[in-house]
């Protein structure tokens, strides 16, 4: 057993169930046993150690993914070897593989089935942008035109490891949101509007909600229009 | 068209009809972005019509536009579990195009990265299979910790896990490092351990059996005119193997056996996978013995710029036989490239095998073929 010291021993005691703890001061009542804090804090702590990953294999990264489950790197360690079959049931989508023209719309279905708070990796060069396979007549261009993507995980395909770290980098987003701001409280389950395959291309070519085309697409240096002398 | 033993049940006041259900393509058991549209009566499978394309990624064009050493680590992504073994088949069609020798150690290097890709992927398809049947989890995990231990070998030999890139035209990229042959036979030497204990898990469960055996059966026949290759075709009572038929490499100098099965059904092709296993360490016990000291590259053009010419260059993958072919019109980018993707030939009976199952059948035959999307849409 350990021993108590004097002051905590006192502080303890004095906390009777009649008394007001309005009187402590927070670090009095931690020691006391009484954690004070706001509700946002144990909401995203709650929220970010145990996000549910959707089983949603596109290409070769999800090999990886499941590898990131499986007992060497176990993903269960940071609370989502859950993976759920079903996207009633999940909060996280990792877009793992290249998305083609004719999968798209079944993804962004698939998104918009998942209840609110929802997060999405995209996982692997081809999510984020089309990767190798950019050139081809039939490959989506990053799936972030369609969907907002929170964490961006490149690689051909990722390391078990880059997975764990994106991991990360969303558990840390989650417990900075503010529950009462975010979208994902405020303004019900986010719908995208599912983009048609008509043969050639997919309509509408992007969702102007999540992206826009770059203004200046081929990086050159934009020259100040030049003034004339009057 | 319907099966032929197939009768709706017509009875006055009742109206029957067939449900239609579309699996796929996000669905947990379809290997990948694939679709199934399934009829059914009641549980028993009535029609079934594969829809794919779902992975399209203009494999052949982009490799027409693209030099033909470029292309080899588009060649890793259609089999993604396989990349070695994609690597020699291209490979030794364009080492057919410019007639180049390869050297000795590389030869029996080759046959070492064959083997070992032959392990992972039975490995891990043997773990998928049985997770299609229920056992979720369990054995994959134990597959998955296996396939570690072989990709930890790819890793220091090319970099990689998954994607090797490993291959040149005329022998490989660069030598393994000091002290990887020993780690490999310590692979080797400890895998039977792994696959005594596997093999007391799963081939005498019960559930397997009853499960698998006289599921999904194909016949001898209808394998040999579908052009059925691999361990497929081998469970339906046709040992050939592109190992002994082409002895493509040095694989003549190796003693191993070819398993096959009788009845054609799920259980064999399953254990037809289990027994090539014990064959593949055979071979790689007696490569790692062999392999001499030497040079790993031989005398290939700086530039490659075959004259015209038709090539097909053809290997026994894990899968069955993953072949290449090339038109060369003399200049540095292929005229036309080709694959001949096992997993999507293995494909075209699925109907035939699934007709006259239940539907959760169909789950395990669909895990039997042992599909990769990334080849069989390309």
């Amino acid at each position: 057993m350990v021993e108590r010291s004097a002051e905590l021993e006192m502080t303890v005691q004095n906390t009777s169930p009649g008394m007001d703890l309005n009187d402590l001061s927070s670090a009095e009542l931690e020691r006391a046993g009484v954690i004070v804090t706001r509700a946002d804090f144990l909401y995203n702590w709650a929220r970010g150690n145990s996000v549910w990953p959707l089983t949603f294999g596109l290409a070769c990264c999800a090999i990886e993914m499941i590898a990131a489950a499986t007992s060497r790197f176990d993903m269960s360690r940071f609370g989502s070897e859950v993976f759920r079959p079903t996207p009633r049931q999940a909060d996280l989508m990792i877009v793992s593989g290249t998305v083609t023209k004719k999968m798209a719309p079944q993804v962004v279905r698939i998104y918009n089935q998942m209840p609110e708070p929802k997060w999405i990796i995209a996982m692997g060069a081809c999510a984020i942008s089309g990767g190798p396979f950019k050139h081809g007549y039939n490959v989506l261009k990053g799936i972030d035109r369609y969907l907002p993507v929170d964490v961006y995980l490149p690689g051909c395909p990722p390391r078990p490891e880059a997975v764990l770290q994106s991991l990360n980098y969303l558990q840390e987003k989650i417990k900075k949101q503010d529950i009462k701001a975010d979208p994902a409280f405020t303004k019900g389950r986010r719908q995208y509007p599912v983009p048609e395959f008509t043969g050639k291309d997919l309509e509408p070519p992007y969702n102007p909600e999540v992206w826009s085309p770059p203004e200046n697409p081929n990086g050159e240096p934009v020259v100040p229009p030049k003034t004339t002398a009057a | 068209m319907v099966a032929p033993n197939y009768e709706l049940i017509e009875q006055e006041g009742l109206e029957t009809s067939l449900l239609e259900v579309s699996m796929g393509p996000h669905h947990p058991s379809t290997h990948g972005v694939f679709r199934m549209d399934v009829k059914l009566d009641g549980e028993n499978v009535v029609d079934l019509k594969p829809v794919f394309g779902y992975l399209h990624r203009n494999h052949e064009k982009l490799a027409e536009n693209m030099s033909y050493l470029a292309n080899m680590p588009f060649t890793d992504r259609l089999d993604y579990f396989n990349s070695m073994t994609n690597n020699w088949a291209y490979a030794l069609a364009a080492e057919q195009l410019v007639e180049i020798e390869v050297p000795e150690r590389a030869e029996y290097l080759r046959v070492i990265m064959a083997e070992l890709t032959r392990l992972v992927n039975h490995v891990s398809l043997v773990g998928f299979f049985v997770n299609d049947l229920g056992a979720l989890g369990t054995p994959l995990l134990y597959a998955f910790r296996e396939r570690e231990k072989i990709l930890d070998l790819f890793e220091q030999a090319s970099g990689a896990r998954m994607m090797c890139n490993y291959f040149r035209f005329g022998g490989l990229r660069c030598d393994v490092p000091e002290g990887w042959l020993a780690q490999a036979r310590e692979v080797v030497d400890q895998f039977p351990r792994f696959l005594d204990e596997y093999e007391k898990l799963l081939c005498e469960n019960e559930i397997i059996l009853s499960r698998t055996q006289g599921i999904g059966k194909l016949s001898r026949e209808l394998a040999v005119s579908a052009g059925i290759t691999g361990p497929m075709l081998r469970a339906s009572g046709v040992a050939y193997d592109l190992r002994k038929v082409d002895a493509y490499g040095i694989y003549d100098r190796f003693k191993f056996r070819v398993p096959y099965g009788e009845e054609g059904d799920c259980y064999d092709r399953f254990m037809v996978r289990m027994l090539e296993m014990r064959e593949s360490l055979q071979i790689l016990k007696q490569a790692l013995d062999n392999i001499p000291e030497g040079e790993i590259m031989g005398k290939a053009p700086r530039v490659f710029k075959p004259k015209p010419a038709e090539v097909y260059g053809r290997i026994e993958g894990p899968k069955g036989e993953l072949g290449f072919y090339l038109i060369a019109d003399g200049t540095p980018k292929p005229y036309r490239y080709r694959v001949r993707p096992p997993s999507f030939i293995n494909l075209t009976v699925l109907r035939d095998m699934c007709l006259g199952q239940k539907i959760a059948d169909a789950v395990v035959i669909l895990g039997s073929i042992d599909i990769v999307l990334g080849e069989v849409d390309r």
